[in-house]
């Protein structure tokens, strides 16, 4: 039954595509946008994402027998997850500085 | 004579130990180091001229000796230039009477100086001074002797400007450092074509005698003379910048700003003689290869003897009568080298300068001293505040009647001799010349009487506020009476042996035709000031208001000073330099400024793009990047 319904029901690749798309400029717009240093990292982690399932899509329908694609979105979940502890760190200590994690505040390393 | 280093490591040494330790050293102490290391070097430079005397005469000429030479910068595979020391019989003698005059100088600042702000300074500089002057007069080649030169330039304005409080002071040893530094100008022009065309600055090479180095520099012609005859006329400009020689000589008299043991040290027997000594030391190549540039040294000698003779009679500071007084005697000594030959009797004119200027240095340098003397004395510089001092001050008296008999040319004072034969000397070149020079020389007698009856006979001296005048203390008169005996005795050296052109013996004869001319023209000039100005009267006053334009013209100097100021301030500075000025503030500055203001101006307008904003940043990012990709989709 499943196998029939993978085999059967065939996606575009161009939907997954479209999805990635989309959530990389809802992930723009938001790291665009928001002045919360909270939403701004979750935007660049639908960015990273994105990403993500570019690398798996185009494995998986251009060169369905290797496995690079598949192995850099692992790469690359995992500099997302190293990336969102520095990133939490910092905004740690930034609210502990400034009592908040508003992303105007931070302007003191400005030369 | 390895020895004679140390004559100049000394005083150099002494210069930098007072001056460095001025504020530790007391005045005292200051005082006494600085003559005592001046006794050791007038020791040093006494035994280096007997030992040079007694032993260096081979086949009856004196050989040069270098007991020291060293590299000091090579220029090239055959141009170098060193600094060593070079004893030849003009250079000893120059330590001689550099080492005396100074050594005096320094006992009698003793007592002239006592309790001046930056004594200690005062004896540092005098110091660097001597050290400066024994340098130039030892110096083994050209070069050498201008660094030496440039040096006792600076020293000389350090000390003119000794007073520097003073506003007047500070001007002098401006316009005494910028009048000779523009003279020496010239100098350094000629000494670099000598060089260039001769490939050697050493005075032994350049008077050997072998005119071979000089063909090239006589071979080139520029502008109507050989190249040689321009370098050795350039040459001799820069001597005349540091002996006042006409035009330059306008620095010498507001030179007297400085303290009155300076202007006897410098600006009366050894700075303002080292023109002198220049031509006299390249004599050699003067009158072997450029006897015009030698003649044109006579006239200009000539010339400025008669020019400043005639304004010493009606000057009244008694410091700037002995200034204009120096300036004739220099004229003395530049025409005697001018109408000098080279051996023999002919070689007279040489000898007779060097002489005088023996004896001129020893017999200024007392004038001064004594003018220093006065002027503790009565405070003041003016001669219509003296009169009458003799009765006050008798030792100052008496050497300063002997100073003013020897410059007069009475024998047997030192002046008459060496007078007498530089008068023979021109009278030998041309009947012109030598009544003119007769003619200055009477009116030296003239001048110098006049100033010693306004000083210590006259009308009686009146104080204004109850000073009476008293001698000297024992360290200004000492120094008095010492050269007084010099010039008393020095007119029976005879010199002939020790310094002539050739540097074979020459005996001197008096020639008495000439001698008793300058005898008797002498003290018709004495008598002429006695009748004038032994006792108040108003016959002077008759004379002036007769001749009131000449009077005048005299009394300010010619109006030398305001031409000079004129071409400086109207044409030089109105028509050159402030075009120039103008052009570099406003072009070139301009340009410059432009440039700021416009990178100015564009970062203004462009540094809002740079906010700091990281999600500004990332927009624009995203901008470019959109637009790159629609660009290399739509190409």
């Amino acid at each position: 039954m499943i196998e029939l319904l993978v085999n059967s029901v065939s996606i575009p690749m161009v939907a997954f595509l479209i999805v990635s798309l989309i959530m990389f400029f809802a992930g723009v717009f938001g790291f665009l946008t928001r002045k919360n240093l909270i939403m701004i990292l979750i935007s660049v982690e639908l960015i990273l994402n994105s990403v993500d399932i570019n690398f798996a899509v185009f494995n998986r329908y251009l060169f369905p027998e290797q496995m690079e694609g598949l192995f850099f979105a692992l790469f690359g979940i995992a500099i997302a997850a190293c990336e969102t502890a520095v990133a939490i760190a910092i905004i740690i200590n930034i609210y502990r500085r400034f009592g908040n994690v508003d992303v105007d505040n931070v302007n003191k390393l400005k030369g | 004579m390895e020895y004679t280093i140390y004559i100049l490591l000394l005083p150099l040494f002494t210069f930098i130990f007072i001056g460095l330790l001025s504020n530790k050293l007391s005045h005292k102490t200051a005082g006494i180091i600085g003559t005592i290391s001046l006794t050791i070097i007038t020791i040093l430079s006494y035994m280096t001229a007997f030992e040079y005397f007694t032993t260096q005469k081979i086949n009856g000429v004196y050989q040069t000796i270098v007991p020291f030479n060293q590299l000091w910068l090579n220029l090239g595979a055959n141009l170098h230039i060193d600094l060593g020391i070079m004893l030849d019989p003009i250079s000893v003698m120059m330590l001689i009477v550099v080492s005396t005059v100074s050594l005096m100088v320094h006992i009698y600042s003793l007592g002239y100086m006592k309790g001046e702000v930056g004594f200690q300074r005062y004896y540092s500089f005098l110091s660097l001074f001597t050290f400066s002057m024994l340098g130039l007069v030892v110096a083994t080649n050209i070069f050498q002797m201008y660094i030496f030169w440039e040096l006792v330039g600076v020293s000389s304005y350090l000390l003119i400007g000794f007073y520097y409080t003073k506003p007047e002071a500070v001007a002098a040893s401006k316009k005494a450092f910028i009048v000779t530094r523009f003279a020496d100008l010239f100098f350094l022009i000629g000494i670099l074509i000598l060089s260039f065309f001769t490939q050697t600055f050493d005075f032994g090479i350049l008077m050997s005698g072998d005119g071979s180095i000089f063909n090239s520099a006589i071979g080139t012609t520029f502008i109507g003379g050989s190249v040689l005859t321009w370098a050795m006329a350039l040459i001799f400009v820069g001597g005349a910048g540091k002996s006042a020689m006409f035009p330059f000589h306008i620095w010498l008299p507001d030179a007297m700003e400085g303290p009155t043991p300076v202007s006897a040290l410098i600006h009366a027997a050894t700075m303002v003689v080292a023109g002198v000594f220049l031509v006299a030391r390249l004599f050699p190549i003067y009158i072997g290869f450029t006897p015009e540039v030698l003649h044109g040294i006579a006239y200009v000698g000539a010339f400025t003897a008669m020019f400043s003779a005639i304004i010493a009679i009606v000057q009244t500071d008694i410091k700037r009568v002995l200034a204009f007084s120096t300036i004739s005697q220099i004229g003395f000594m530049m025409v005697a080298l001018g109408v000098s030959g080279y051996e023999g009797h002919e070689g007279l004119g040489y000898m007779s300068s060097m002489f005088h200027l023996f004896t001129h240095a020893m017999f200024k340098a007392l004038l001064f001293l004594g003018a220093g003397s006065i002027i503790h004395a009565v405070h003041s510089n003016e001669m219509n505040q003296m009169g009458g001092l003799r009765k006050y001050m008798p030792i100052t008296h008496l050497t300063f009647l002997i100073a003013c008999l020897s410059i007069s040319g009475i024998p047997p004072f030192s002046g008459f001799f060496s007078k007498d034969e530089i008068l023979t000397a021109t009278f030998n070149f041309s009947n012109g010349l030598g009544i003119w020079m007769t003619v200055v020389a009477f009116l030296t007698a003239f001048y110098m009487f006049r100033l010693y009856y306004n000083i210590f006979w006259g009308k009686e001296y009146k104080s204004e506020n109850g000073h009476i005048p008293h001698e000297s203390p024992i360290s200004m008169t000492f120094p008095l009476i010492f050269l007084a005996a010099v010039t008393l005795v020095s007119g029976f050296i005879p010199f002939g042996k020790f310094v002539t052109a050739d540097r074979a013996e020459y005996i001197i004869h008096l020639d008495w035709t000439v001698a008793t001319i300058s005898i008797s023209v002498a003290i018709i000039a004495i008598l002429l000031a006695t009748a004038l100005y032994r006792k108040p009267s108003n016959i002077p006053s008759k004379i002036v208001s007769k001749t009131k334009g000449l009077y005048k013209a005299a009394y300010h100097r010619f109006y030398i000073d305001e031409i000079y100021l004129f071409i400086t301030k109207s044409v030089i500075f109105k028509g050159i330099s402030q075009p120039f000025a103008w052009f570099d503030r406003h072009i070139i500055d301009g340009a410059m400024n432009g440039l700021a203001w416009i990178t100015n101006w564009t970062s203004l307008k462009i540094r809002g793009f740079q906010s700091g904003q990281v999600q500004w940043y990332a927009y624009v990012f995203l901008l470019g990047t959109l637009l790159i990709t629609i660009l290399a989709i739509a190409i």
